[in-house]
Formats: C-alpha cells, structure tokens, sequence
C-alpha cells in the first residue's frame, strides 16, 4: 500500500461534517456511535478506496451506488456461526428449556449481518426439537448483508472455520449435517431457511415491530455509544413479552441503573437477562 | 549497561504503559506485570495474540500474581489508574477521548484480533505523548505500525532488542519501521520498568 494512504487520518470536525452530512443525504444517523471505531472505519476507506476527505465527501453525495460500499464498510458486518461457543451453550441449558412451553417463539436477532447467527439459533432449535413452532426474525441495516443473509450460501472455507465452534457449543454431529455442501459454497438446508425472514431495521431510527420471547443483539452494541445503548435497550424492553430473554454479547453488560433493575442476569458470563417488571 | 536519565524521566512521566507481543512473549509481559508495585500510578494495557475458544486463562493467571488490580477489558470500562486491563480474544480493543475503552469485533489484523497496531494507534490519538509502550517477540507485523504512530505522537516507544525474541519478526518490524526510540534487552526492559 502507498505510503500516503497508510497515513491517513481524520480530525474530529471532519469526521463531526462526515456524519452530518450522511445524516442529511442519506438519513443514515452515525452521530452516536462509538468515536473511536468509526473512525478507525472511515480512515479504512479512504486507504482502500484511496480517497482524500473532499473526494470522500463528493462521491458520498454524487455516487449512490458508492453509498452501500460505504455502509458495509462502515458497519462491521464480521460475524460467524456459533460465535462464542459457550453462548450457545447456555440457551441450551437455560432458556430453551424454558423457550419451549410457548406454543410459538419469536425470535429477533438484531444486527444479523449476513445471517450465520440466525442460522446458528435455526439449528440449536432443530436439535432442540424447537424448531417448527419457532419463527426467527433477522434484521440489520443494510440491504446488501441481508441478500447474503437470506440465500444462506456459505464459502466452504468458512464453514471449516466455524466447524471447531460448532463442535465447542456441544452440538451432536458436525455442523455439516446441516448444510447441502457443493464445489466451494455449502447451502443450509432448506428446512432450516424456513422460519426465517430477513428485513431491514434500524435500531436508531426504526420502532417495534413485534413481541418476542428472545432477543439477540451480540456485538452490536460495541458501536454505540452509551446513550444510544440506552434507547436500544428500551426498544429491545418494549419488543420482549414479560419475562423473555434479551443476549447480549460476551463483553456487553447492561450498565444503567434503570435497566438492571428492568432484567434479571441469567447467565453474567454470556450475558443473557430476562425482562422484569418494572 | 546503564539506562540514561531520559528513558527513566520519561518513563516516570507516562500515564499509560503498553505491552505488545505474540508468540514467545507471554512470559515476558507476565514478568513485567507481576513486578509492578500495587501502587503504580499508571494505566497498564496489555494486548496478547491468542486463539479464540481456548481459554488460555491468561487472565487469571494475571489476576491471581499481580499487586495492581487486573480486569479484562469490558465494553465502555472507564480507564482507571492502578489497573492492570488484559484486551479480550476475539476483540480489538479501542480508546475513546472521553476515557472509556471501545471493543471492536471487525477484521482481523495481521490475521490477529485482537491487534496490537489497533490498541497502539487509538491510544496515539488520545494520550499522545504520555504512554510507554514495549513491543515484545512474535512472528508477524503487528504492532509495528502502532508503535510508530505513538513515537511520531512523542510517547516513549521500546523494542525487545531481536537476541533476546524468541520470535524476531514482529520486534524486526518494528526496528525496520524506526518505530523505537530504543532497542532494548530484556534486564534493560525490566530495569527500567520497575524504576
């Protein structure tokens, strides 16, 4: 890489006008996310796209195909299947268990990306028994990461790499088993993509949309920062039925004094609450 | 060989140590930590490459043999004097202005994750020249650039001095990049740290 680009920065009143500015043209709000991540995000593409801050400017506002780069850019879509092991785990043993007196569970995984933690939750159901009265509801803010999400279509050499997570969340088999392998892409099976549906949200800006027994939201929240923690919290209190379950992810936790007293820890290590009375 | 009143001036005056390392450093840096007084009135950060899902129990080890208290990092953990913060497998560990710590699950640098270059690079932009930081032995890159950005800030930047790595490409690295003010061996290195 040229060395000028390696070194690009970002000042805080340009990085401040770059946010304004997709608020104003693209009603995409960045304005309470974690400073320090997004810039790191921004500085990434203006090296890859070798972009000073003027060009970046001009194209986010004259180039809308430009835009869904940059959104994917910008939010960190890095995900895999039965990321954190132990966290699966510990729905096993103690919410699913629970999760199965209902006649139907609707399950809402915020953020999805391209879809591995809803799939991972479609199998733990499977084994479960779960499955066929469970409806699980994938969202994420951008459309690009959802037409992935929803053609369930893996690289193999993904699927290897979340094979050794697969077996560490104590599931029988391997993660195979579930997928219709081909050439170099591995295909959930179909049964598994039933129940699914994928669709855009945005936490900061959009409203409930349905009640749900469990809510995950895992490494989301690490983007914003506290305040607007806070208001995704009462979305995700007001989305859940009383005593449904809301994970968070492993280095997350619930800090407000409103809140703790809102949820109950079920698990403190993976974070997992349960919605109290108030 | 005896450290200059500069490197020791320096070092006194900096609020935040960095330890960097990968492969063949964990001793070192584990060394480092344990000899530090309960009293140290810095913040002490440690970034180690390790593999996600196997629970190297670094972290207690570091809990259970050091004075200062010793926490892995959690997501918006206000930065405290005193404290000993191990950055977690599978996250970067970032620094906010306003003195809490950002976790970030995006690519991984230098196949690594956490990245020592990510931690070093935010703590330039918001400690400036008040940070010590030592990179140790490893078999990649990583960190190189972060110690770079923290001397151009003006922090005091270390180098394990290669004959004493276990691993020498990450400490070469550096020395290729001029990222050090100084190459040091490791009595050097806990000579000085334990002034």
């Amino acid at each position: 890489m040229d060395n000028v680009w390696t070194a690009a920065t970002l000042t805080e009143t340009e990085l401040n006008e770059l946010v304004d500015l997709v608020k104003r043209v693209h009603g995409f709000d960045f304005s309470e996310y974690s400073k320090a991540s997004l810039r790191r995000r921004l500085v990434r593409i203006m090296q890859f796209k070798k972009l000073h801050f003027y060009d970046l400017k001009h194209k986010l506002v004259n180039d809308p195909q430009f835009f869904q780069e940059f959104l994917e850019e910008i939010t960190v879509n890095v995900t895999e299947m039965f990321r954190d092991p132990a966290f699966y785990r510990a729905l096993n043993a103690q919410v699913l268990p629970y999760l199965s007196s209902y006649q139907h569970i609707k399950i809402w995984s915020a953020g999805c990306s391209s879809g591995e933690e809803v799939y991972s939750l479609a199998i733990l159901l499977h084994e479960a028994g779960l499955h066929h009265k469970s409806f699980i509801y994938g969202t994420d803010i951008n459309t690009e990461v959802l037409k992935e999400a929803r053609m369930g279509i893996y690289s193999l050499r993904k699927i290897k790499s979340y094979a050794e997570n697969y077996h560490f969340a104590g599931l029988p088999g391997s993660i195979t088993d579930h997928f219709t392998m081909m050439y170099d892409a591995a295909t959930i099976h179909s049964e598994l993509k039933q129940n699914t549906l994928f669709s855009v949200h945005n936490l900061i800006s959009d409203t409930i949309f349905n009640e749900f027994q469990m809510i995950s939201c895992r490494n989301v929240f690490i983007y914003f920062e506290s305040e607007l923690q806070e208001k995704v919290l009462d979305l995700f209190y007001r989305s859940l039925c009383p005593l449904g379950f809301l994970c968070l992810g492993n280095k997350e936790t619930i800090r407000s004094d409103f809140f703790r007293k809102r949820f109950k820890v079920i698990n403190s290590k993976e974070n997992i609450y349960q919605k109290i009375g108030a | 060989m005896a450290l200059d009143q500069h490197i020791i001036q320096r070092w006194r005056s900096s609020k935040l140590l960095l330890l960097g390392g990968s492969a063949g450093s964990f001793k070192l840096i584990f060394r480092v930590v344990k000899s530090m007084p309960p009293n140290l009135d810095k913040t002490v950060i440690v970034v180690i490459h390790r593999k996600k899902n196997f629970f190297s129990e670094i972290e207690k080890l570091f809990a259970e043999n050091t004075r200062m208290y010793t926490r892995e990092i959690t997501d918006k953990d206000k930065i405290a004097d005193n404290t000993v913060y191990i950055v977690p497998a599978n996250y970067h560990a970032l620094i906010e202005k306003d003195g809490t710590f950002g976790l970030d699950v995006s690519e991984a640098v230098w196949y690594s994750k956490p990245s020592i270059d990510v931690t070093f690079e935010s703590a330039a932009e918001v400690y400036g020249n008040r940070c010590t930081a030592v990179l140790f032995s490893g078999a990649n890159q990583d960190g190189a650039a972060g110690l770079l950005k923290l001397k151009q800030a003006g922090s005091l930047t270390i180098v394990q001095h290669p004959d004493d790595a276990e691993m020498l490409e990450m400490p070469q690295a550096a020395i290729n990049l001029d990222a050090g003010n100084y190459v040091l061996h490791n009595n050097e290195i806990f000579e000085l740290l334990s002034i």
